[in-house]
């Protein structure tokens, strides 16, 4: 034990030299854990279920179904780590969902070529208006959010109820269809192959770039080798990924799908919310008012507007989450993202989002929301009942933040 | 001494709830100036220098910068009129590094309009060096720095935008023998530069090294404003302590010319 620990300390040894490596490579050793975690559960959910998890079909299904809480659990990050809350997302979503359906079936001319756009569009405005509305009562009347969102869960259930008076509206337009990665809602082999290497080229681009800035500045870039180490993991990923979504066809045919469009919303919301939380001002803020509000303020950032752009943000993502599960469903149900809410929020604790403030991460909530998924998708493929899944997840729960107080002690 | 001041700030109050934390202070800063601001815990020193900084509104009285009446309502206020704090709780972001410290609020952009953390970085470098030759940890997270270096941080970042007014809140009261006596240097050779300073401080030597006048606080009250050169350090405590100068007082100043 103690020789151990004195070769971890030993200049040199292979101890500090991987220490120093990950350190180098600036790798995120909390992401690394869950990374890892995620592999492990994969790879357990594969044996218990003799094989079914890890297949092409399994994954692309996983794929598609993580899509929806890992849109909404970029906005909520941004909530967390400001120290506030949004027990209200689940709401905002069944409602923007049935007003969007309502509007394309109902009112609408059907099967004209403005209806579905026009109607994502609205849906997306409501959910910014319904995050704004909130977003004032938190930042300009100082109500909690836990309490305005509460109050939020309620009512906005209720007004998904009244859109249509609890009827379901259906069938949604068969473009709008495309948006839910059913049959068709894919781009094909393809296109995902241009998007992978268009993807790989972005990112050997950042890289370069990156490194380019560093040495500007006279700072010394990481070693070559990991950087290009990095840069072909990346490609690997991204090749497999695109890979496995081609490799499951259509019913009764051998066209591969290829790349889910959910998936590909997702992917472009990602990259959004990442820009927004590293290189804008509003991002930093966000992390600095959750660090410290006082500071924030003294700091000359106007905290009032930066929280309730951050409802907004959240709001218009459930409105992206909307279009997606109503396109998905073909159909608007008042009872769209019902207990969401809890998935969200778990999604982005267990991606290492604190519930003190000022720390979490884009990446993270999507890992986050792949490993509750996976753990939901696996127990089904299992046969666990419904009431047993909620209670591994609601412990898995308990868990990750119990963890997240680990990990900060022995820092 | 015929300059217009830089600062005036007239029969300021301020009150949380039932306290009475400024009581009718009035005083003024001249560019160049170092006016020391001195008392006991809990005198209203800070409280009153937040009125100026635009950390807490000013509840009555008015504050006049170059001769104009200014209104001061947010810290962004103060910045615009060239007022830099270092507050005695530092202010910082915990969970960010030190450079996004430094610039938050006023981000360095690249041409994209994006933020340029490289350069951020550079600057930042440059300026913490200045303080702490041995500050290298800059892109932890501050949570995780030294008291000394949190302080050295919220001291960089209030000099590295042109102030003209620098409010300084017990800068030092963390800082190392050498780290303090760079401090007291900075603090000389800005006020050399023309900028007007307002130092608290508990150290009776850092204030009558670097002051050029004091002003002292007791329950609220400016109980007293005196140049540097016409009080001793036993005048200053009594005024701090007893809220008046000694019995026998006259500017010292003036019995050393009595004296010749
Ligand atoms: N935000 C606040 N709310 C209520 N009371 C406050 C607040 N800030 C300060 N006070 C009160 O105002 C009075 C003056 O406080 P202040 O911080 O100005 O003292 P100080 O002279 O800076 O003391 P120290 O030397 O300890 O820093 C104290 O009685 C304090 O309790
Ligand atoms: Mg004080």
């Amino acid at each position: 034990m103690n020789d151990e620990a004195q070769a971890l300390r030993k200049p040199g040894s292979a101890g500090s030299r991987l220490k120093a490596l990950i350190r180098s490579s600036e790798i995120d050793t909390r992401m690394l854990t869950m990374v890892m975690v995620l592999i492990v559960l994969w790879l357990g959910l594969h044996m218990i279920t003799d094989g079914l998890f890890l297949t092409a079909r399994n994954l692309y299904n996983l794929a598609v179904q993580s899509s929806v809480v890992s849109i909404m659990a970029t906005g909520m990050v941004l909530v967390i780590v400001a120290r506030h809350i949004d027990l209200s997302v689940g709401s905002v979503m069944g409602f923007t969902g049935m007003v969007i359906a309502w509007l394309q079936v109902d009112i609408f001319t059907l099967g004209a070529a403005w209806n579905w756009p026009l109607t994502i569009l609205l849906g997306l405005a409501l959910g910014g208006v319904i995050g704004a509305w909130q977003g004032y009562w938190i930042a300009y009347r100082s109500i909690p959010a836990f309490v305005v969102t509460l109050g939020g869960l309620l009512m906005f259930r209720g007004f998904a109820f009244l859109v249509t008076d609890g009827r379901t509206v259906a069938p949604m337009d068969p473009t709008y269809q495309l948006l839910g990665g059913g049959i068709d809602g894919s781009i094909g082999a393809m296109w995902s192959w241009v998007f992978g290497i268009v993807a790989i080229t972005i990112v050997a681009l950042l890289t370069w770039q990156n490194r380019n800035s560093r040495s500007k500045h006279g700072f010394t870039p990481k070693p070559i080798v990991m950087e290009l180490a990095l840069l072909l993991l990346w490609a690997a990923l991204i090749i497999g990924f695109v890979m496995v979504m081609n490799a499951y066809t259509k019913p009764r045919t051998d066209i591969p799908r290829g790349i889910p469009v959910p998936v590909l919303i997702l992917i472009g919301v990602v990259i959004v919310m990442s820009l927004i939380t590293k290189v804008t001002s509003f991002g930093r803020y966000v992390f600095a008012m959750g660090g410290n509000p006082r500071a924030a303020e003294l700091s000359g950032i106007n905290v009032k507007k930066t929280t309730m752009m951050i409802f907004m943000i959240m709001g218009v993502l459930c409105g992206i989450a909307a279009v997606i599960t109503t396109a998905r469903l073909n159909a608007g149900a008042n009872s769209m993202g019902m207990l969401a809410e809890l998935s969200v929020i778990a999604a982005a604790v267990i991606g290492g989002t604190s519930l003190a403030g000022g720390v979490g991460s884009i990446a993270g909530a999507i890992l986050g929301a792949v490993i509750m998924q996976s753990l939901e998708n696996g127990m089904v493929l299992i046969g666990v009942s419904s009431a047993m899944r909620q209670v591994v997840i609601g412990l898995v729960l308990i868990l990750a933040v119990w963890f997240d107080t680990i990990y900060k002690k022995t820092r | 001494m015929t300059k217009a001041p830089l600062v005036e700030m007239k029969g300021v109050h301020k009150r949380f709830g039932g306290v009475h934390a400024v009581k009718n202070v009035s005083l003024d800063l001249y560019p160049g100036e170092v006016v020391g601001v001195l008392g006991h815990n809990g005198a209203g020193k800070s409280v009153l220098m937040a009125m100026l900084s635009g950390a807490l509104p000013i509840d009555e009285g008015e504050i006049h910068i170059n001769g104009a009446k200014a209104d001061i309502r947010t810290p962004r206020d103060a910045r615009a009129y060239g007022i830099e704090t270092i507050y005695q709780t530092l202010a910082l972001a915990d969970n960010l590094n030190a450079p996004a410290n430094l610039f938050l609020g006023r981000e360095l952009k690249t041409a994209w309009g994006t933020l340029d953390d490289d350069s951020m970085e550079a600057e930042a470098r440059q300026v913490l060096h200045r303080l702490n030759p041995n500050f290298t940890n800059i892109n932890d997270a501050v949570v995780n720095m030294s008291g000394g270096q949190r302080q050295v941080v919220a001291i960089a970042r209030a000099i590295y935008f042109d102030a003209r007014i620098l409010i300084m809140d017990e800068p030092t009261a963390a800082l190392g023998p050498s780290e303090s006596a760079m401090v007291k240097d900075l603090t000389k050779k800005l006020s050399a530069e023309g900028i007007g300073i307002f130092l608290i401080s508990h150290d009776m030597h850092d204030v009558f090294d670097i002051c050029d006048r004091i002003m002292v606080m007791k329950n609220g009250e400016n109980v007293g404003m005196y140049p540097i050169e016409d009080v001793t350090k036993d005048d200053v405590l009594s005024l701090i302590i007893l809220g008046r100068l000694p019995e026998d007082w006259q500017p010292r100043s003036k019995q050393k010319v009595d004296a010749v």
